[in-house]
């Protein structure tokens, strides 16, 4: 019969933000193909000689082939603990060069837009406070100072004639989502493309725990289960992603998928790593724990398709989208 | 992430027992590296020929590769595997290296000169005394070269390694940078001498050494380092002489380490010494090499102090969310090869001292203690909590809005299709029958095929490979794709921006004008914004409404194409498609084809 359809891969994107939105999670804004080097990995605490950062790896662009703009403070900050450390870090020890922050590229991975958005919550904050500040009156007439202590930040106003009004911006806690394309520069294969996408998600808050992040981990598999999953557990083990030290401590989890009798390798977890949040300025005990895996990989295993090209890209055959079926994942 | 290959039965001999397949992938689990794979020699030889697995051999050595962590240098070779595991387990304590006392008047020096600034600028070196190899440590010795070359190196760009008997050459050794035709030399697997770029030109047909020719080709001078009779010892990072070349029976090692990162090249140096080391006469004991600069500046390499840093017990218990006891810590760090004790305290925090091994370049912060600690203690064993604070879901707005409309496409029968957002150069323009103003689009720098020079401006190209690739798809095609596409855009601080557009397409027998026509219509309905016409007598619209407009895009057959204006803003356009268009991309059915920005109308 003559309907409408919408494609399998973006049925159970839908389920999956579903899925985040019920456990209390935003979503994250990640209109951002195009990103700098600076917030795609230097401020992630990725070394630039990272081999992450090869030409094999990203796409980097002609045009517009550098970023007009960074924050000159962050990127300082950044610059620093990449070179000398700081933070409690010994740093690497190399010479951080601004011309390699300044390329842009392919957003690699959805961690750029989280990195943006945990420092954009706390600039907007501050801006708001400077633009109050210029409202009480003339900003070289006042001075602010600000205070960053383990539990807020403490903004100090001292206006001519008048008291000193001390305004203190506490550390809310976030859970973010998101999930969109990624670009990676490879070849590809059978379950590879040059782009897919990427569900990332992060949790911050203060005094976190690693028994939180397997807590909410499993929460969120527990989720999964009925459909997608043998068992609701996750098995995790430590792997090579701090070596990018986007995350102080990363394991790998793996669970078992319906249908497959050994543990797959889905995605990484972690911890996001002190020399990237406090050259942010994130208050000292605030810690981020974020989680990632691919939108492609569960949809396939869903969907029965063992070949990505026959899900994502212009040679999807129409009748395949047509008969899929609806997606019931996280119906509990 | 690098992989090890290690002999099964030697890595169990070191092991001191063996294990069953399982067994020591649990071993491998709980320390945090990952046994990939199980194979032969012969095995990975037929797989590269493609040949039949039916000709496998009964007696054929059984070789592990071994998945560790990138930033564990220490584990690139059976040697650092073992001493680790069996730490890990237990069975030793870690070990202590120790820097020979010489007094520096007689340590083996290097003198570097100036000119070597401009290329390669750092140089650090070390001797292994009284080590005996064999076949098996000889090519791990060899492979551990290749596997740092391959990583933390970069492929010889940041560092580059060198390793000659040291009974062959005397000290003192200089650094030096010459053009290269005053260098010749007889180089390592060469029985004929060559000029330096001679040999460059005879390495652009070696499979291995080409892809390190461009670290020094384009330079004046190269790096080069002569011993006090002028033997050349090595052309770095190219190739080693042949004079000095290590074997079988060669007791003593000199190892140099050329770099344009010193923090690198140390690093280098100290896994390649302490590695080694365990195999000298008097075990983990390296003889120290002074570097003298020209500019009368010396160090002493390799530095093997062990660094130290306080960590604090209520740091580490919390972050993990584990109760510890002091000496619980300890000893689970003592398993991951990191010294530690209670430090004395002062004001009643209990902290721990943890001193770092040469081996542990990894460890830069506390947080890798904890983690170090997290892995000692098991990952699997913390208990699980949940996080208590209150948060609230929330949608991004755009993708709210945008989820609306996809459905009321769907709703009115049309198919979703899904396609990338990189195309080739011409199918963005060209194809499109438009032409590049060099300020839409954003092109990619190093496609690795024709199919990712840009990122599309708009979905048409997508849509219509997808009706290309569905010929035998029954007509009517009616499909839609709602998705982003990136324009140069100056106010932003990348140059670039996305947009969220939707396009539809209609194809059959016949255009379909009107059905993509009612489907603007029915998109209008659905926001809720009423058709409202031109006035006839001022020309101007209402921008309280929308009204379509005749338009003359280059993608749309002329006179059967129209803009939509939104509000009094031109959002998008509709038509039928252009004849050479649908040619070029391989369509024989006419088609209609609608696309408008999804942003606007919020």
């Amino acid at each position: 019969m003559e309907a409408g359809h919408l494609h399998p891969l973006l049925k159970v994107w839908e389920m999956f933000r579903r899925i985040f939105l019920e456990m209390g999670f935003e979503e994250m804004p990640t209109s951002n193909f195009v990103e700098s080097s600076f917030w795609n990995s230097n401020a992630l605490f990725q070394p630039q000689q990272h081999r992450a950062r090869d030409s094999h790896d990203i796409f980097f662009l002609k045009v517009p082939s550098t970023t007009r703009q960074l924050p000159e403070d962050h990127v300082e900050r950044v610059k620093r603990v990449h070179e000398s450390g700081g933070y409690g870090s010994q740093g690497y020890g190399y010479d951080w060069k601004r011309v390699e922050a300044d390329k842009n590229l392919l957003c690699s991975h959805t961690t750029a837009v989280s990195s943006r958005k945990i420092t954009i919550f706390f600039f907007r904050r501050q801006t708001f406070f400077s633009h109050l500040c210029l409202l009480k009156g003339k900003q070289n007439w006042c001075s602010v100072r600000w205070c960053h202590s383990s539990v807020s930040i403490i903004c100090f106003f001292i206006l001519p004639h008048c008291q000193s009004i001390c305004v203190e911006i506490t550390f809310s806690p976030k859970r973010y989502f998101s999930i969109d394309h990624v670009f990676q520069n490879e070849a590809g294969d059978r379950t590879h493309l040059a782009e897919f996408h990427q569900i990332e998600v992060l949790v911050c808050d203060r005094g976190f725990k690693l028994g939180d992040l397997i807590g909410v981990l499993s929460d969120f598999f527990a989720r999964l289960r009925k459909k997608l999953l043998q068992v609701s557990e996750c098995q995790s083990y430590n792997s090579n992603l701090r070596t990018i030290r986007t995350q102080s401590l990363a394991w790998k989890f793996s669970v078992i998928m319906r249908g497959f009798k050994k543990w797959l390798d889905v995605g990484n977890s972690g911890v996001f790593s002190p020399e990237m949040l406090l050259p942010m300025r994130l208050p000292e005990d605030a810690s981020v724990i974020a989680w990632g895996l691919s939108l492609e990989r569960p949809t396939m295993i869903l969907y029965g398709i063992d070949n990505i090209r026959d899900l994502f890209g212009p040679k999807v055959d129409l009748g395949l989208i047509k008969t899929k079926p609806i997606c019931r994942l996280g119906i509990q | 992430m690098p992989t090890v290959s290690v002999g099964r039965d030697r890595l169990f001999a070191a092991l001191g027992r063996s294990y069953t397949q399982e067994e020591f992938e649990k071993l491998c689990f709980d320390f945090g590296i990952e046994l990939d794979d199980v194979t032969t020699e012969k095995a990975i030889i037929r797989k590269e020929k493609h040949l039949d697995d039916a000709e496998a051999d009964e007696d054929e050595e059984v070789i592990y590769k071994i998945e560790v962590p990138a930033n564990r240098y220490d584990l690139l070779c059976l040697e650092g595997l073992v001493q680790a595991l069996r730490i890990f387990v237990g069975l030793d304590e870690i070990p202590k290296y120790t820097v020979v006392d010489i007094p520096t008047k007689s340590m083996i020096k290097m003198h570097v000169k100036p000119e070597t600034s401009s290329v390669r600028p750092f140089v650090v070196c070390a001797v292994l005394r009284g080590i005996t190899f064999d076949e098996a440590r000889y090519n791990s010795f060899i492979d551990l070269q290749d596997k740092l070359h391959q990583n933390i190196c970069r492929r010889r760009s940041l560092v580059a390694i060198g390793t000659h008997d040291l009974d062959t050459i005397k000290g003192p050794f200089t650094y030096e940078a010459l053009p290269p035709t005053e260098i010749n030399f007889v180089p390592l697997k060469q029985v004929k001498s060559f000029r330096a770029d001679e040999l460059m030109e005879f390495y652009k047909s070696d499979m291995k050494l080409k892809k390190f020719l461009h670290i020094i080709e384009n330079s004046p001078v190269y790096p080069v380092i002569y011993d006090k009779n002028r033997t050349v010892l090595s052309l770095p990072p190219i190739i080693n002489g042949a004079h000095s070349a290590i074997t079988l029976n060669t007791k003593n090692v000199f190892v140099e380490c050329t770099a344009t990162d010193l923090t690198k090249a140390k690093i280098v140096l100290n896994t390649m010494v302490t590695m080694f080391s365990i195999y000298c006469e008097r075990k983990f004991e390296v003889v120290p090499v002074e570097v003298v600069y020209s500019n009368g500046k010396t160090s002493v390499h390799p530095d093997l102090s062990l660094s130290k840093m306080e960590v604090s017990l209520a740091y580490i218990t919390g972050s993990i969310g584990v109760e510890l006891e002091a000496n619980e810590v300890t000893s689970l760090l003592s398993k991951m090869q990191l010294h530690a004790k209670q430090a004395d305290s002062s004001d009643g925090l209990c902290r721990i001292s943890v001193s770092v091994p040469p081996t542990r370049s990894d460890v830069l912060h506390a947080c890798d203690v904890m983690e170090d600690v997290s892995i000692a203690y098991g990952f699997n064993k913390i208990p699980k909590t949940k996080p208590t604070s209150m948060t609230q879901g929330r949608q991004q707005p755009l993708n709210q809005f945008t989820d609306l409309i996809r459905l009321e496409i769907a709703m009115a029968g049309f198919t979703e299709v899904l396609t990338w957002i990189l195309c080739s150069y011409n199918e963005n323009f060209s194809m499109l029958n438009r032409k590049d103003d060099f300020k839409t689009a954003v092109i990619i720098a190093n496609p690795r095929s024709s199919d990712f020079e840009a990122v599309r401006t708009s979905l048409m190209p997508g849509i219509l490979k997808t009706v290309g690739h569905n010929k035998d798809h029954a007509r009517p095609i009616k499909i839609f794709e709602a998705g982003d596409v990136v324009v140069l855009d100056d106010a932003k601080d990348v140059g670039a921006v996305n947009r969220r557009h939707l396009a539809a397409l209609y194809c059959s027998s016949k255009s379909g004008f009107e059905v993509i026509h009612s489907l603007v219509d029915r998109i209008m309905e659905v926001v809720g914004t009423p058709f409202i016409p031109v006035d006839a007598n001022t020309g101007i619209g209402d921008d309280t409404g929308y009204h379509i407009r005749q338009s003359n895009e280059p993608e749309f057959f002329p006179g059967r194409q129209a803009s939509i204006i939104f509000k009094g803003k031109h959002i998008g356009n509709f038509g039928m498609v252009h004849p050479e268009v649908l040619a070029k991309f391989d369509i024989s059915d006419p088609c209609s084809y609608l696309e408008l920005n999804l942003e606007s109308l919020q």
